[in-house]
């Protein structure tokens, strides 16, 4: 059932992951652009300065906006306990599949929102308009995609889906994954990775202008402790996905039976399927510039239709 | 088990809901007549509030303690029916005898009706104790007991129609609940919209009924009687083109009671004007009449359907559903808001009930059980959450006497156990975990997720697709929710009203905190719920329930199909607790020498914000609008008043109108067709005795010539 064991490695895991991913993505944009750039473990000293300073609440914020950084940061937290990692079940596997993941994200993110309304800025709503907008537009592509993997795995239990996509023993790599079905969904959740994360061509994730921001926008107020949370619990959500890219479709590596060797290997295997899917990120950032606002329903809309096509071809090629 | 369902008390063995294997013995009054001492209560709150009229008090306590009890005793029945019925419960009885011939007054409380009886008393006691406080705003301006007895009339009607056990009870049932829903929602009649609103409720309302009617008669045909207990399994007895005549008739007069688009542009007008009471009760089981009367018709006395039917009502619902969500995510007023996500709610229910149609079709009852329980699920958590958010939408709008949500905010510190409930109501209906809509989305995933490998037909296609729309829905539902919370009681005031407005009165607060507790006992143990739900879909499909849903240990819910799935909200919610230290300890080892100031909201360095720099509820979706636009079609007038120059106008003045699509493109021009054939049919009142004379001849002629 559950063992507290691994709930504490894998909490220990994301949490120790997340930024060093995120650290990654910022230092490789920069070298891509010619510049030296932060260093890679930049976000864990930016997260410690957070924790340490003082935090300035605004005088017309209500006790949501005390909630949100908690509920935004056990949600993701729950979400990710739910994704298997580097072991073929995750701790909480039993508690919910990706219909369950996907509402934790949005329960994290409905309180984003508000939070964002409630400091009474202009800058604050706008970010959570854009970004429930986004949000729902960016729905019906992921559930699509995931429809699509469920169905050919037989469940919409992660573990499920990470068994029924895995190699017979001996091989690396299945090699029935190559299927157009597979691959298309792959890339229409490659473009709602782009979308739920806030990176370019959707959001940028480093700009303060009211007219570019989104995700920064709603947590503009925010300073200290809580900007830690917050911050925090964008680089989860971020490695939360890339994992769910990574171990669903193409779960290199993972063990079927738990063994100290066996894990040190997979979590090896994990590292190196993040940062390709990092350097993709990185490459996809830097070649595309950002989309105006209302453009972007377009690319949401081009990821909804890849991922129809992956559920005809599962209909057709079956 | 051993039942006996007439008169007086009887000992009824009562098995435990969960593993256990023992069976007590328990002494309990039957559910019958704990259901006809309900039944009775009602119309002692109906006779009592009229006589009290002329005290608003006395006829307040009257009126809505007699639901209360009502109420209370309505859910006991439904309840001990549901747990420990057996089918042999399920026999007609009478409920006063008459003296007409043809017409029986017959009732039963089969596990269907049970539940939606469940639905029905369990608002009744809730939104009695609301009302308590609510119609105090009434006293002097209004007549408190007419109001209090219209709402036992509208209860008594709405229980009369879901345990009527014939077609002629049911159909007098469904007309007093017509009309008194028609006089609930005139209630404030000097007002011209409300006049209006009620006169489209009642026009579409006869439309309806008039198709039940047909309905009926086409049943009563086949079977000789009017009695739902020969119309049962009728279906296959009756002609493909009669059934499938059956069946549309059925679902356009369901579906206008309902509010399936395109039959619903009588709810987002109706909804808003009545009392808040009263609008809670229309949107939480007014409408899930038509529901029942759409489960009832389709899974009792149809028996096999043809694939097309479920395939129409999946796309209804997904229509509906969609269409629903955009409408009222351009809303500002807060009532309409919440009536056009019924529409949407009831797009969701639908096409739970049309999965179930499909797989009744494709000889899979496993997977039809799924889906029905599904789509009853959403059932009872729309009217809890709906009901909820409409008590707090009244008790705001008594506060702050407006329906617009541009004129509120910063109420959350002036109300805030309303804020509370209301955001408990919001979370809920934007089904994020761990609350109860969480659950009965993710039972219409899995019932979604099955139809793919069931059929070989393209058909198949589907299932997933409403998958997808559904999603879109739950995120544009979660999107018009933060809109409506976060304009209406965060950030500042936006009206001397909203500055001033005061929290709700005690029995307000508990009427809507009840609703609370039951959105997270649903949320929290949907395992115990189910052992409601087994015995419904035993009735109607045969199918008992451990067969393809598990729940192990009462913790986790489980589809044991196939393409399975698990999720326990109260593990979720559970483990969710134990992770709150993680902060704390970061807090601890970090920041213990952090401080906490309060300051101004960054202003970009001016002085000091206005509630005019704030976001508004019609910019928060202006990016819907705008990716909508094909949908929409928004007009926006701009007018400028300048002196010199337009770029230092005097006065701006800016006007956003948008019309519903169903309304300018089909229901217009379908009046402007009526009105033009009456007044050329008017050519035929000459006004000569002659000519009607002749008229007559004719008439009596052609009768003739068809009677031979």
């Amino acid at each position: 059932m559950i063992r507290f064991t691994e709930i504490a490695l894998q909490l220990f895991l994301l949490l120790a992951l997340a930024p060093l991913v995120t650290g990654c993505i910022r230092n490789w944009k920069a070298k891509l652009q010619n510049r030296r750039g932060p260093r890679v473990w930049q976000p864990y000293f930016d997260l410690a300065k957070f924790l340490r300073k003082d935090m300035v609440i605004s005088e017309h914020a209500s006790w949501i906006f005390h909630a949100t950084p908690h509920v935004l940061f056990i949600s993701t937290l729950l979400a990710g306990l739910m994704m298997p990692l580097v072991s073929v079940s995750a701790p909480l596997s039993l508690f919910g599949g990706v219909l369950a993941f996907v509402g934790l994200l949005a329960l994290g993110r409905f309180f984003l929102a508000l939070g964002g309304l409630d400091a009474a800025s202009a800058f604050g709503g706008m970010g959570s308009s854009r970004e429930m907008t986004i949000a729902a537009m960016a729905e019906p592509a992921l559930m699509l995609a995931i429809f699509t993997v469920a169905i050919t795995a037989g469940s919409t239990n992660l573990s499920q889906m990470l068994l029924a996509s895995q190699a017979p023993t001996g091989q690396l790599l299945n090699p029935a994954l190559l299927n157009p079905a597979h691959l298309l969904a792959f890339a229409a959740l490659f473009i709602v990775l782009l979308a739920e994360t806030g990176r370019i061509p959707v959001d940028n994730p480093a700009t303060h202008l009211e007219l570019t921001m989104i995700h920064e926008a709603m947590i503009l107020e925010y300073s200290g402790r809580y900007l830690a949370l917050i911050e925090w619990s964008a680089s989860v959500k971020q490695l939360v996905l890339m994992a769910l890219l990574a171990n669903i479709f193409f779960p290199v590596g993972i063990p079927v039976q738990p063994s100290a060797a066996g894990l040190g290997l997979s979590l090896l295997w994990f590292l190196a399927k993040l940062f390709a899917l990092s350097g993709a990120v990185v490459l996809v950032e830097t070649t595309n510039a950002k989309l105006r606002l209302f453009r972007v329903p377009d690319l949401l809309t081009a990821a909804f239709t890849l991922a129809a096509l992956a559920l005809l071809s599962t209909f057709l090629f079956q | 088990m051993a039942a006996n369902g007439r008169e007086g008390r009887s000992l009824i063995a009562f098995s435990a809901p969960n593993a256990l294997q023992t069976t007590q013995l328990m002494v309990f009054p039957s559910p019958i007549s704990l259901l006809k001492l309900a039944l009775c209560l009602y119309g002692i709150g109906v006779v009592g509030s009229l006589l009290a009229m002329r005290r608003d008090r006395v006829a307040n306590l009257a009126g809505f303690g007699s639901a209360l009890l009502a109420g209370m005793l309505g859910v006991g029945a439904s309840v001990t029916a549901l747990l420990c019925g057996s089918p042999a419960q399920g026999g007609a009885f009478e409920l006063w005898p008459s003296h007409v011939p043809l017409v029986t007054f017959n009732a039963r409380l089969d596990p269907l009706g049970a539940f939606f009886v469940l639905i029905v008393s369990l608002l009744a006691a809730a939104l009695s104790i609301y009302s308590f406080g609510y119609v105090r705003g009434f006293y002097g301006r209004k007549n408190v007991g007419v109001l209090a007895a219209l709402y036992n009339g509208l209860l008594l009607a709405i229980t009369l129609v879901f345990t009527a056990a014939n077609a002629f009870f049911f159909l007098m049932a469904w007309e007093i609940m017509a009309l008194t829903g028609y006089c609930l929602i005139s209630f404030e009649h000097e007002k011209t919209e409300t006049r209006n609103a009620g006169v489209l409720y009642f026009v579409m309302s006869h439309i309806g009924t008039g198709c039940l009617i047909l309905g009926f008669l086409l049943l009563f045909q086949a079977a000789d009687s009017y009695s739902f207990e020969s119309f049962r399994a009728l279906g296959e007895r009756l002609s493909p083109g009669r059934r499938d005549a059956a069946f549309l008739l059925f679902l356009f007069g369901f579906g206008v009671k309902a509010g399936i688009v395109p039959l619903h542009i009588w709810l987002p007008e109706a909804h808003p004007v009545a009392p808040s009471n009263a609008s809670a009760m229309l949107s939480g089981v007014l409408i899930k009449t038509g529901i029942y009367g759409l489960t009832r018709v389709l899974f009792d006395f149809m028996g096999t359907p043809p694939n097309w039917w479920g395939v129409t009502v999946l796309t209804l619902g997904t229509i509906s559903a969609v269409l629903g969500v955009l409408y009222a995510l351009m809303e500002h007023d807060l009532k309409r808001l919440l009536a056009y996500h019924s529409i949407e709610n009831i797009g969701i229910i639908l096409m739970g009930l049309g999965a179930s149609l499909m797989f009744l079709h494709s000889h899979h009852p496993v997977l039809a059980a799924l889906a029905l329980i599904a789509a009853l699920y959403h059932t009872i958590n729309h009217a809890l959450f709906k009901a909820l958010l409409f008590l707090g939408a009244g008790a705001v709008l008594q506060a702050t006497h407006t329906r617009n949500m541009e004129e509120m905010g910063g109420l959350i510190k002036r109300m805030p156990k309303t804020a509370f409930c209301f955001l408990m109501g919001a979370v809920a209906i934007s089904a994020l975990p761990p609350l109860n809509g969480f659950v009965s989305e993710w039972l219409t995933y899995q019932s979604l997720l099955q139809g793919f490998g069931t059929t070989e037909s393209l058909v198949k296609i589907m299932f997933p697709l409403s998958g997808a729309m559904l999603a879109l829905t739950g995120a544009l539902a979660a999107a018009c929710f933060v809109k409506a919370f976060g304009i209406t009681f965060l950030a500042q005031p936006r009206s001397e009203h909203a500055a001033q407005a005061r929290e709700a009165a005690p029995t307000m607060v508990w009427g809507m905190g009840l609703l609370v507790a039951a959105c997270i006992f649903l949320g929290l143990f949907p395992t115990t719920f189910l052992n409601l739900l087994a015995p419904v879909t035993e009735q109607l499909i045969g199918q008992p329930l451990p067969g393809f849903l598990s729940r192990t240990g009462g913790l986790v819910l489980g589809n044991t199909q196939e393409l399975g799935g698990t999720v326990s909200t109260l593990g979720l919610a559970l483990m969710g607790i134990c992770l709150l230290p993680i902060p704390l300890v970061f807090w601890l080892l970090f920041g213990r020498r952090s401080q906490v100031r309060v300051g101004p909201t960054w202003d970009c360095g001016l002085r000091g914000l206005t509630p005019n720099m704030e976001y508004t509820a019609t910019g928060f979706s202006k990016p819907i609008r705008m990716i909508f636009k094909a949908l929409f079609r928004p007009r926006r007038e701009v007018q400028r008043e300048y002196d010199y120059s337009p770029y230092f106008a005097k006065t701006l003045r800016f006007q956003s109108h948008i019309e519903e699509a169903f309304v300018t493109r089909l229901y217009r021009p379908l009046n402007r067709g009526i009105l033009r054939m009456s007044r050329r049919m008017r050519a035929l009142q000459a006004g000569s005795i002659h000519a009607y004379l002749i008229y007559i001849f004719i008439t009596l002629l052609l009768l003739l010539m068809f009677a031979l």
